[in-house]
């Protein structure tokens, strides 16, 4: 049986999860992909005030896809993508990252240095993480459509743990 | 000469579309739950469990299977002997356009203003004129983690088929877990770039299981399955034995300057669906 791991992820828990653990996480997180993270990048270099609390928050990269106002289907989608802007919000209090595929050594520096953790779901397997949210609301970047903010109260999404603090990474 | 009406292949296509992205086809099916079984890395066990798990879910929920319902790619084959009652290309588009505003994700944008086009369209559409009176529409929605690890080599024609096999090898290694393994793997070797690319892609097409007519290209799939399996990769990258499901080749002739391959990766939510009219 796998773990389940509450969020926001605590410093306990964080330093407790070893490279290739299967686990569970419940509780609440932000959505970002491509076009937000990018703006947030922006905003955080301008100085001004984020529109979302990112201190200990994790941030799954996906883009949901939406019946009747109902998210159906919302797995991970490439990380590497967001290799060039997640920086910024790491060296800002992002504490978890749930995406798929491997990351830059860059980030993987920047996820040791900040004691973050990298998750990676299952891609594909979209239906069943929609599953597993219980509860959507919209907190930011509306206009993005599926690529905006939104915070997700998540009830035991099936994740491995890619890379952790001690910097051991599944995909190397 | 026969007629079909274009509002009777937009109908019919509205329904293949949003079938296709929310039943896995059972072939693919059928070579997870084989690779699950044969599979001796737990993690990459687990990742299998955990997509056909996905699999039932979405076709008892009629939900994606994928959240990213792709980029609508058709290959139409076209009988000459065909006159169709109204546009055929505007039947594909009004019918991507209803499926895709009805539960299915529209990813399509302008690719400089990044402004989404909503409806998914337009869609991207392989016209094939054969002899005949038939009409058989092929349709894959093709997500862009896979369509990212996209490769095409424009090889010389002295590294000859060790180097067809080393350059397949490579797009599988360069891509990583990306392509979302385990995967079934487009080759197309020959013709000019756009057409080893388009070979690439109709290879997805093909069920899995099935034997390649031509006994050479047959003993090259088997090869090059077998060597990308090697690489370790894995089921969601995870490491494991199984990364590819299948490896289908086309060829064509080409130019005495060139040996053109590309590959095309179809992720684990290999979604295709035909319509024959």
């Amino acid at each position: 049986m796998s773990e389940e791991i509450r969020l926001p992820l605590t410093q306990k828990d964080i330093e407790s999860l070893n490279c290739g653990d299967a686990v569970l996480l419940s509780g609440t997180i932000i959505t970002g992909r491509d076009k937000a993270v990018k703006k947030l990048k922006e905003i955080i270099e301008s100085g001004e005030k984020l529109p979302v609390d990112i201190k200990d928050e994790t941030i799954f990269y996906v883009g949901p896809t939406f019946k009747d106002g109902k998210i159906t289907s919302a797995g991970p989608t490439t990380s590497k993508r967001m290799d060039g802007i997640i920086e910024p919000l790491l060296n800002n209090g992002l504490k978890g990252i749930i995406g798929k595929g491997n990351v830059s050594k860059s980030v993987q520096d920047a996820m040791k240095k900040n004691g973050a953790v990298y998750f990676a779901a299952i891609g594909g397997a979209g239906a069943l993480s929609a599953k597993c949210i219980q509860k959507v609301d919209i907190i930011c970047f509306e206009e993005y459509g599926t690529e905006a903010v939104y915070k997700f109260e998540l009830d035991k999404l099936p994740v491995i743990v890619a890379y952790d603090t001690k910097g051991n990474n599944i995909y190397e | 000469m026969r007629t079909i009406n274009a509002l009777d292949i937009e109908k019919r296509l509205v329904e293949t579309i949003t079938r296709a992205c929310t039943i896995l086809p059972k072939d693919v099916k059928d070579a997870i739950t084989s690779a699950q079984s044969q599979e001796e890395s737990q993690r990459a066990k687990f990742a299998m469990d955990v997509l056909l798990q996905n699999a039932d879910i979405a076709e008892k929920d009629s939900v994606p299977i994928c959240q990213d319902t792709g980029m609508a790619v058709f290959f139409v084959e076209l009988g000459q002997d065909v006159h169709i009652n109204g546009s055929l290309s505007n039947a594909i588009n009004n019918a991507v356009f209803k499926a895709y505003s009805n539960g299915l994700r529209s990813s399509v944008l302008d690719p400089l203003s990044r402004e989404n086009t909503k409806g998914n369209t337009p869609a991207i559409i392989h016209y094939n004129l054969v002899e005949g009176e038939g009409l058989k529409i092929s349709f894959l929605p093709k997500g862009f983690g896979a369509e990212n690890m996209t490769k095409l080599y424009m090889l010389l024609p002295s590294v000859g088929k060790k180097g067809v096999v080393e350059a397949v090898v490579d797009a599988a290694k360069s891509a990583g877990a990306c392509p979302c393994p385990p995967y079934v793997v487009g080759v197309g070797i020959g013709g000019t770039p756009e057409k080893a690319i388009e070979m690439a892609k109709h290879g997805l097409l093909r069920e899995i299981g099935s034997i390649n007519q031509d006994k050479e290209l047959n003993e090259l799939e088997g090869e090059i399955k077998a060597r990308i399996n090697e690489l370790g990769i894995g089921a969601s990258g995870f490491g494991g034995r199984i990364t590819a499901l299948a490896v289908h080749i086309e060829k064509y002739p080409t130019h005495i300057a060139g040996l053109p391959v590309a590959v095309n990766f179809g992720c684990n939510a290999m979604r295709k669906e035909e319509v024959v009219f």
